[in-house]
């Protein structure tokens, strides 16, 4: 016997929940780093190291080829991914950008782990001051879900290995929406570190 | 090598994933994707913690009447932390936080949610599973692996935390030298939290997503049945929740090994040590814990609500009176959990000012508390009240949630809880609500839902004296405890040298008696479940004439739920006293009526 | 099965009612200022709640008792749900405001409002696993504490610097909170390690200790007594014999007292 899971709309919804979720977290790491700098005036402010600059260039690039990949398919706002007729061609330029996005992902976190190694060059490290703390703390807990968010893309690329149909497609969406989230949430993160550290 | 995919004819437009039921006792009982597997394995765990949490407390509670005399059995089964059955102060403390943990983590956050809600709100949506069946499992595994984590504190050298299940900074963050347990024990149980925040969020995750994209036609959230309401809820404020926690535990975590001070400030000398830490802020703790951990208390009972709101009709064999006013003071409960949390921060040295802030809105959900429990009330007024066993544990939960949440009254107003804090009058107050109202939830989830899952009916006779010991048991054991906390008997003390509190020791005493008696009277529902689940009757597909999905099916349902039929619902769930082909009520996949008169 | 539910539940609902209301068990008899007032609101908020409770509970009893077995036509409830609703809104959201407005009071006096110019300042320290207490002295000045000076094997525990520190020379470090009667008292509480709390039950006062912060609290003893303060904070293996003593002598006794510490 078998039984059918019709994921349709529910891999996005999963994925809204999901962005939910670590919005709520960045949220609490937001304003933990408010209180924190308010309740003792040990903050020392250091400057970030520039390839954090590029790497979000990077990560804003890998978006824009995501979408590349994704809209390769009877339409770029096609969200419940009806495939028309699918030739191999286009499947073939789909996987291309695809794979393409999860190399400027591995190449952002590699930019990460630079500007890391920068900083401790620096003399300033986990625990230097609070906001250090803070610095490694979120980019670290970005890296790790951006981590996932690399491993939903391999996950896409193999559906569009094995089934190149509209469930293919679903998946690829609701990781792109995934991927794209990931950029905002480091706008938002470089901002706040740019400001506040 | 891309290939294309045949004609798109072949796969439905709402692209199918196929499951494919499991040979082998591995794929079928232990890693299985099946919901009606993991319901099980998550009750599972919740029994086994239950028991743990209740053998603690027999602990604590044997100390607290006789502290001078050692407590039996535990100097063999625990020989460096209670040699000859002597509780150190500091044990008492490590068996209370684990206390504390096991029952609100793994009990009250476990079972009635993710136990119960796995099992039947696929089936009541009539859906054949899960929306993501694969993580619904690793939500199961990931629990599961939280729960080995916390209890391996038992083991360790210096055992488990002292610092209570809140775990308030900087007794928590700054490592051994606050204490016994306070170094790998207290580091243990961080990890522990932080990894069962993950399977609650994937939890959720499903819960939500099934219940919006995954229910049958005819199946409108209007329609949708008491009880899932509850658990779709209950994941809602779950999501958002746990998602604080884990940060807290994240932060929790570096300040112990990692050197950093979000906690901890400067010039604390803790065993004669000056720590190398500054700048951090205890509060912020407090601030990040309690704002998961008071809607963490509504993940505990709202399922409850679910669940006797489902219940109740159909041993009333009468529609739940205002079921849209029900749903709407659950949501308001659930928006106003969120505001609320600094009650329990009350003392806490924040701002006397936010004091009122909180205690507003806390004064202010006991409207929407208090109009479901009139609801249920009117519910039960003039019905034909058939009293099964999962009936009066209903009727039980209204009658405690009464008492527990009137409690409550006392500790929201900032005033009062300058003399109230701290005292047993809080451990009553918490007891009632959580230790008892849920916990009846549990049961009556178990009473009503048991013959679904295991095609068996439980042994009503059994399950009626378990329901009477059990009432007069927690009401016995919990009552007195506001007279204790009247009285000013501070709570987390092992004992009682304080002179004041010496007279105290004669409802401790009492208590105690009444615990272990209550916790001898589960014995009946344990051999009722193996039992019953051994040699219990067969039971029909819907042996309480209930109108929600789940009964639509065979109990216990096949792999896939409805034998390959996708039921189309007509009706909504709350079709009682109602003529119709099957006498008194219409189920909710029952072709529709012309117009259903009241029977 | 419903009648002994019925009776189970009056039964115990009345037999509550009753301990509380006799006062079986009960608060200490309070001599603080602020103390009546506080009792007064646990009082309203008792009788409030008490009546809910055994009306709640008997309308439970009742019903069950009532619709137990029952057979004929099914009795929906008079007017739906909206009796329901009016009834919680009114009923409780007046309470609540009652509670509200008149709480708000009690609770400015205690913690918005700034102690008395003419209150006896004392210094409390909190440490694993006991209180001290500390008095400014003749100089009327409180010398500066350094954790790091923390000696309590020579009994400096505020970690004092007599040597350099002119003001630290003469304040007064006592196991037991002596104060003066009808006197308003103001304590500044902090921590040496780890969270604990104050509370003094014949007070009706209570206050977290949080390292790091400086926290001021006032209160006015009304009547000559000898009582126990104790922690109620999680603190640790000791927490459960963290206590100390609040003695509240007449103003002679005290200055007395005052005099003969000053000169040890």
């Amino acid at each position: 016997m078998q039984k059918s899971i019709a994921p349709s709309s529910a891999t996005r919804t999963g994925v809204w929940g999901g962005i939910g979720a670590i919005i709520m977290s960045f949220a609490a790491y937001t304003s933990a780093m408010v209180v924190r700098q308010g309740s003792s005036p040990d903050w020392l402010h250091f400057t970030l190291p520039p390839i954090l600059y590029w790497n979000s260039l990077i990560l804003v690039v890998s978006s824009g080829v995501l979408e590349l990949a994704r809209t390769r398919v009877g339409g770029p706002f096609d969200r419940l991914g009806y495939a028309n007729a699918l030739s191999v061609e286009h499947l073939r330029e789909r996987l291309f950008w695809l794979r393409v996005t999860i190399a400027l992902g591995f190449v952002f976190l590699a930019g990460q782990y630079l500007a890391w190694r920068g900083l401790s060059a620096h003399g300033v490290f986990v625990a230097t001051s609070p906001s250090s703390s803070f610095f490694y703390l979120l980019t670290a807990v970005h890296a790790l879900h951006l981590i996932g968010g690399l491993g939903a893309l391999v996950y896409a690329l193999r559906c569009l290995h094995t089934d190149d149909g509209p469930r293919a497609v679903q998946v690829l969406g609701a990781v792109a929406l995934y991927w794209h989230f990931m950029a905002v949430l480091w706008a938002y993160l470089l901002v706040v570190l740019a400001m506040w550290v | 090598m891309e290939t294309v995919s045949a004609s798109l004819t072949e796969h439905p437009p709402a692209a199918a994933h196929h499951l494919v039921e499991p040979e082998g006792f591995i794929r079928k009982y232990v890693f299985s994707l099946d919901h009606k597997v993991i319901g099980k394995q998550y009750l599972g765990l919740g029994l086994v913690a239950v028991l743990t949490g209740m053998v603690l407390s027999w602990i604590m509670r044997y100390h607290l009447a006789f502290p001078d005399k050692p407590v039996p059995l535990i100097g063999l089964i625990a020989p460096t932390f209670a040699a000859g059955g002597v509780i150190t102060p500091e044990f008492y403390l490590q068996l209370m936080t684990m206390h504390g943990t096991i029952m609100v983590f793994f009990v009250l956050t476990t079972a009635p949610f993710a136990g119960f809600g796995n099992f039947i709100l696929p089936l009541q949506m009539g859906a054949e599973d899960m929306a993501f069946p694969r993580f619904n499992m690793m939500s199961f595994w990931v629990t599961l692996v939280a729960f080995l984590v916390l209890v391996t504190a038992f083991f360790v050298p210096d055992g488990p935390p002292l610092s209570g299940w809140t775990a308030y900074a900087p007794l928590s963050a700054v490592g051994k030298s606050a204490g016994p347990g306070q170094g790998t024990g207290q580091t243990l149980w961080v990890i522990s939290i932080a990894i069962f925040c993950i399977g609650q969020l994937l939890g959720s995750l499903n819960f939500i997503a099934t219940t919006l994209d995954l229910r049958t036609k005819g199946m409108t959230l209007a329609r949708l049945p008491y009880s899932t309401w509850g658990w779709f809820i209950t994941s809602i404020i779950g999501l958002i929740a746990f998602s604080v926690l884990l940060p807290a535990c994240v932060l929790l975590l570096l300040d112990r090994v990692a050197g950093t001070s979000f906690f901890i400030p400067a010039g604390l000398v803790v065993s004669d040590a000056l720590q190398p830490h500054s700048g951090g802020s205890p509060l912020l703790w407090q601030h990040l814990f309690w704002f998961f951990g008071h809607p963490e208390v509504y993940i505990a009972i709202v399922p409850g609500f679910g669940i006797v709101s489902t219940i109740l009709p159909t041993v009333c064999r009468k529609p739940h009176l205002g079921p849209r006013v029900l749903i709407a003071c659950q949501l308001a409960i659930a928006g106003l959990s969120y505001m609320v949390w600094g009650h329990h921060m009350f003392l806490s040295g924040m701002s006397p000012m936010s004091a009122t802030l909180f205690s507003v809105p806390t004064l202010i959900i006991t409207i929407p508390a208090a109009i479901i429990t009139l609801l249920w009330l009117g519910t039960i007024y003039g019905s034909k009240l058939r009293l099964t066993t999962a009936g009066l544990f209903c009727l039980g939960f209204v009658s405690v949630f009464v008492t527990g949440g009137l409690s409550g009254f006392f500790l929201s107003q900032p005033s009062i809880d300058t003399y109230l804090h701290g005292t047993y009058f809080v451990v009553s107050h918490f007891h009632f609500v959580m230790g008892v109202a849920a916990i009846f939830g549990i049961f009556a989830g178990t009473y009503f839902w048991f013959p679904k899952m295991f095609g068996r009916m439980m042994n009503e006779t059994l399950g009626k004296w378990h329901f009477a010991l059990t009432f007069l048991g927690v009401y016995a054991t919990f009552m007195p405890m506001h007279w204790l906390g009247l009285e000013g008997n501070v709570r987390r003390y092992s004992s009682f040298p304080a002179d004041y509190m010496h007279g105290s020791l004669v409802l401790h005493r009492f208590i105690t008696f009444a615990a272990l008696s209550l916790g001898a009277a589960q014995l009946i529902f344990l051999v009722n479940l193996l039992w019953s689940r051994l040699r219990g009757p067969v039971a029909p597909d819907n042996p309480w004439e209930a109108t929600s999905l789940e009964w639509s099916t065979t109990s216990p349902p096949p792999f896939d739920n409805f034998g390959g039929v996708h039921p189309v619902v007509s009706h909504g769930p709350n079709e009682y006293a109602v003529a119709g082909p099957r006498g008194d009520y219409i189920m909710q996949a029952d072709p529709p009526v012309a117009a259903p008169a009241v029977a | 099965m419903g009648k002994l539910f019925a009776a189970a539940v009056t039964v115990i609902a009345l037999v509550s009612a009753g301990v509380f209301f006799l006062h079986t068990w009960w608060l200490p008899p309070e001599f603080s200022v602020l103390g009546t007032r506080i009792d007064d609101q646990i009082v309203e908020t008792m009788i409030f709640t008490g009546t809910l409770f055994v009306a709640a509970q008997l309308a439970l009893a009742a019903f069950v008792l009532q619709s137990s077995g029952r057979t004929g036509e099914i009795k929906l409830f008079p007017g739906g749900p909206m009796p329901m609703v009016a009834l919680a809104t009114v009923i409780v959201g007046l309470e609540v405001l009652s509670l509200v407005f008149v709480g708000t009071r009690v609770w400015a006096k205690i913690f918005l409002a700034p102690a008395e110019a003419n209150a006896v300042h004392i210094d409390v320290q909190a440490g694993q696993f006991a209180f001290y207490f500390r008095y400014p002295g003749p100089d009327g000045k409180f010398g500066v504490p350094h954790p790091e000076k923390i000696d309590e094997g020579n009994s400096n525990f505020f970690g004092l610097d007599p040597k350099n520190d002119t003001a630290a020379r003469d304040d007064i470090v006592s196991a037991s909170l002596v104060v003066p009667v009808n006197q308003p008292i103001q304590l500044t509480m902090h921590s040496k390690d780890v969270g604990h709390s104050l509370f003094i039950p014949e007070m009706r006062l209570q206050q977290d200790f949080v390292p790091g912060l400086i926290i001021p609290v006032h209160f006015t003893a009304t009547g000559l007594t000898k009582t126990e303060i104790v922690c109620t904070q999680l603190c640790g293996l000791g927490h459960y014999n963290m206590r100390a003593y609040l003695q509240v002598l007449s103003k002679e006794d005290y200055a007395k007292w005052l005099t003969d510490q000053a000169g040890q």
